[in-house]
C-alpha cells in the first residue's frame, strides 16, 4: 500500500509543478487545439489551384475554350501569360508558376486531326504537383456543346507532358532538398532556443549583463558557430543525397550557399527570439516543436502549398521553411538563382532582422 | 569625482506588495571593506544589484563612483567587477578559457590579455589549474578563480555577493587576505555576509534586516556603543534561566553560548546583576559583564537574534 502512497506523491507532485509551469501547462493545451484546427483545415492532399501560365502559339479562338475546360477542373489557377516557351521555362525556373499550358501554332489542323492538341510543361521538382498534372493529360475537352475533340477520329490523349526537372517522378528529387529544410528548421532552432537559457538556469547570465556586453553583441556571437553547424548539415544532406539518391544539382554553389545562410541564420534568430521567451529548456523545446511541426506540414514539404486554403497559406508564408522550401527547390533542382527568387530571399532577410531586433530588444540587461 | 564610492539616497525596492530594501541611504568612501551584514532574505542580494544597475529602484537615488544608476549603468560596467551570489562562469571552460572570454568582453587587448591573466593565475594560486575544467575545481578554487576573473579588468570597485558561502574557514581566510591586497592598491569592495567573523574584518558596516538598514558604522564602534549591555550568566539549568529573563522589561534578548547565557539589556546598565538576580532566586547563578560581540550589536540593531528564538 505504502507504494501506492508513494506514487501518489509522486504523481501528486508532478501535477502541482506542472500547474505553475505556464509555458507547458500552455502547450498541453494549446497544442493539440492549435494544431487540429490549423492543420485539420490546412492540409488537404487534393491538388488544386496550382498557378499556371499560358502560351499561344495558335491565336485560335479554341483556346479560350479549352483553357475555361481546364480551369473549371479547379486543379490549376490561370495567373499568366506567356508570350513565348522560352519566357515561360524561365518563370517556371523562378517559381512563379508550377505549369505552362502551350497551345501549338497548328492548334486548329490538330483539333480537326484529333491529335494532342497542347502541351503541358511541368515543374516536376514537386512530385504531387506532377502527378495532379498528369492527371489532367486525358481530360476530355469539348469546343461546342455536346461534341467531344476527336470524337470522330482516333482516341488521344487531350495533352502532351513535358514534365521539367524530375523526368523520372522520383519522389526522392522532391524530398531530399525538402529534408534539408526540415532538418535545419529543427536543429537550428533548438540549439539558439536553449543558448540563453542555458546561461540562465546555470547563472552565467547574471555575471554577463554586468559586463559592458551589447544585447546585440551576444546574440551575433551565440548564431555565429551555429551558422557553420547548419553548413555541415546541408552538406551532409545535399551531398549524400545526390550521391545515394542521385538527385542532381543543377543550380550554382553560391547561389545554394546564399539561400542556405539566409536560411539558418532566419531559425538561429528565432531561436533566440524563443531563448527570450522561455524560462527553462524544457520550454525552449516545446516551443521549439511548436513552430516545427508547421514547418514541417505546411511549408510545402509534404502538401503544395497552393492546395492550402488562403489563411493557412499567410501562416506557412510566415514559416521561413516555406521560404526556403521554394528557394532550395528553385536552387537545387531547378537551377535557379537567387535574383530569380528575390522575394523569398527578402523575406528571409527581413525575416531575420525582425527576431533580432526584437530578441534584443527582449534581452534587456537587467534582472527587473 | 566625489570621495564617495556609493551614495545613496531613500533607495527602495518592491516586488509587488513586498518590499525587499526600504529607504536605504548608504555613504561608502573609497578604498575601503564596506559589508553587508543581514540574514538571508535581508535585501543584501537586492541592494547590491540596484548598485550595479541590474534592478531598477523602485524609489530613491543611487550615485556609484559619481554615475547616476541605474542611467548611467553601462558606462559603470567597465569599473565595477560583480562576483555572484552563485558561481556564474562557465563549467565547462578551462580556467583560462573562462578568464580569456571575460576578459574579451572587457575589451582588454591580446597582450594585456595575456599578461593579465598570468598575473592573477600566479597571485591566486591557480597556476596549476590553468587548463582545468571549472566544474572539476573545488568550492575555494572556484572562488579564487570567480575573483581573479572579476578584477581582470582592474575594477575600481568590486561587489562581492556572499562570497565565501561555498568554502571552507581556512579558504575563507586567506580570501579576505586577498580582498585586503585589493583594498592596498586603491580598490573599494562592498561584501554581504552572514558571518559574523567576515563582518568583524570590514572597515565598515551596514547591518540590514528585513530590508531595512539597522546600523552603519565600523565593527569597533557598534560593538563600544554597546558597552554595559552585555552580561554573561552562568549557572545551572541555564533553558530555564532564559526564559525566565526574558520576561523582565529590561532584557532585550537571551542566548545561550556554550556553558553561559549571554544576555542583551535594552539599556547600558550599572546595577545590572541585581536585576538579572531577582528574575533569578535561589543565588545559583553569576553574572559578569562581557564585551559585545558583532552578535550582540546585530541582535541589538534588529531586535532579532539571528541564532536564537525570536524574542516578542
Amino acid at each position: 500500500m505504502s507504494a501506492i502512497a508513494r506514487i501518489g506523491a509522486v504523481a501528486d507532485k508532478e501535477f502541482r509543478q506542472l500547474s505553475r509551469d505556464r509555458i507547458t501547462f500552455g502547450m498541453v493545451v494549446m497544442l493539440p487545439l492549435i494544431y487540429l484546427l490549423l492543420f485539420g483545415y490546412a492540409i488537404n492532399p487534393m491538388v488544386r489551384d496550382l498557378p499556371i501560365g499560358i502560351v499561344d502559339l495558335s491565336g485560335s479562338a479554341a483556346v479560350r475554350a479549352i483553357t475555361e475546360q481546364v480551369r473549371v477542373t479547379q486543379v490549376v489557377d490561370i495567373v499568366a501569360t506567356y508570350a513565348t516557351p522560352a519566357e515561360a521555362e524561365a518563370a517556371l525556373i523562378a517559381g512563379e508558376v508550377r505549369a505552362v499550358l502551350v497551345f501549338p501554332h497548328n492548334l486548329t489542323q490538330r483539333l480537326a486531326s484529333g491529335d494532342v492538341v497542347a502541351q503541358w510543361m511541368v515543374d516536376g521538382s514537386d512530385t504531387m504537383i506532377g502527378n495532379a498534372l498528369l492527371g489532367l493529360r486525358e481530360m476530355p475537352l469539348q469546343l461546342e456543346a455536346g461534341v467531344p475533340v476527336g470524337a470522330y477520329g482516333p482516341r488521344k490523349p487531350s495533352f502532351e507532358v513535358a514534365l521539367f526537372f524530375n523526368p523520372e517522378r522520383r519522389s526522392a528529387v522532391n524530398i531530399v532538398p525538402g529534408l534539408a529544410a526540415i532538418t535545419l528548421t529543427m536543429t537550428m532552432i533548438l540549439f539558439t532556443s536553449v543558448a540563453l537559457v542555458r546561461e540562465r538556469e546555470h547563472g552565467n547570465l547574471e555575471l554577463l549583463i554586468t559586463t559592458p556586453i551589447h544585447p546585440l553583441e551576444l546574440m551575433i556571437g551565440k548564431l555565429l558557430p551555429y551558422v557553420l553547424a547548419g553548413l555541415v548539415q546541408l552538406v551532409i544532406i545535399l551531398g549524400l543525397g545526390s550521391v545515394l539518391f542521385s538527385v542532381a544539382f543543377q543550380g550554382s554553389l553560391v547561389h545554394l550557399g546564399v539561400v542556405t545562410v539566409l536560411f539558418i541564420v532566419a531559425n538561429l534568430a528565432l531561436g533566440l527570439l524563443i531563448s527570450t521567451i522561455a524560462q527553462t529548456q524544457m520550454q525552449a523545446m516545446q516551443l521549439t516543436i511548436f513552430v516545427l511541426l508547421p514547418s514541417v506540414l505546411l511549408s510545402g514539404f509534404m502538401f503544395p502549398y497552393e492546395a492550402m486554403p488562403v489563411a493557412a497559406q499567410y501562416i506557412a508564408e510566415v514559416l521561413p521553411a516555406t521560404h526556403f522550401m521554394r528557394l532550395i527547390r528553385g536552387v537545387f533542382l531547378r537551377g535557379a538563382d537567387s535574383m530569380q527568387l528575390l522575394p523569398d530571399v527578402l523575406w528571409l532577410a527581413a525575416f531575420t532582422a525582425i527576431m533580432l531586433a526584437i530578441a534584443t530588444h527582449r534581452f534587456t540587461k537587467t534582472l527587473d | 569625482m566625489t570621495e564617495l564610492a556609493i551614495c545613496t539616497r531613500q533607495l527602495t525596492r518592491r516586488f509587488g506588495d513586498a518590499t525587499a530594501v526600504g529607504g536605504v541611504d548608504l555613504n561608502i568612501a573609497r578604498g575601503q571593506i564596506y559589508g553587508f551584514l543581514g540574514p538571508n532574505g535581508s535585501g543584501k542580494t537586492t541592494t547590491i544589484r540596484m548598485l550595479c544597475g541590474l534592478l531598477t529602484p523602485t524609489e530613491g537615488s543611487v550615485d556609484v563612483l559619481g554615475m547616476r544608476i541605474p542611467d548611467e549603468a553601462e558606462a559603470l560596467r567597465r569599473r565595477i567587477g560583480y562576483m555572484t551570489q552563485k558561481f556564474a562562469l562557465y563549467d565547462d571552460l578551462t580556467v583560462e578559457e573562462n578568464m580569456r572570454f571575460i576578459s574579451r568582453i572587457f575589451g582588454l587587448g591580446r597582450a594585456q590579455t595575456t599578461q593579465r591573466i598570468n598575473e592573477l593565475l600566479e597571485h591566486y594560486d591557480l597556476v596549476a589549474m590553468r587548463r582545468r575544467r571549472a566544474a572539476d575545481m573545488s568550492g575555494g578554487q572556484r572562488q579564487r578563480l570567480a575573483l581573479a576573473t572579476a578584477t581582470l579588468h582592474r575594477p575600481e570597485l568590486l561587489f562581492l555577493d556572499e562570497p565565501t558561502s561555498a568554502v571552507d574557514p581556512e579558504n575563507r581566510r586567506a580570501f579576505w587576505e586577498k580582498l585586503f591586497d585589493l583594498v592596498d592598491q586603491g580598490t573599494t569592495i562592498l561584501v554581504s555576509t552572514h558571518y559574523m567573523d567576515e563582518a568583524e574584518r570590514c572597515h565598515e558596516l551596514a547591518i540590514l534586516n528585513l530590508g531595512q538598514l539597522c546600523a552603519q558604522g565600523s565593527p569597533a564602534r557598534l560593538m563600544h556603543q554597546l558597552g554595559g549591555r552585555v552580561v554573561e550568566v552562568h549557572g545551572p539549568k541555564l533553558r530555564q534561566a532564559k526564559d525566565a529573563l526574558l520576561q523582565l522589561p529590561q532584557v532585550q534578548s537571551a542566548a545561550q553560548q556554550g556553558l553561559a547565557l549571554r544576555v542583551l539589556l535594552r539599556e547600558p546598565c550599572q546595577d545590572a546583576a541585581t536585576i538579572l538576580a531577582s528574575a533569578l532566586p535561589g543565588g545559583e547563578h553569576s553574572f559578569e559583564e562581557a564585551r559585545a560581540s558583532l552578535e550582540d550589536v546585530f541582535v541589538a540593531s534588529t531586535g532579532d537574534n539571528p541564532h536564537a528564538e525570536r524574542h516578542q
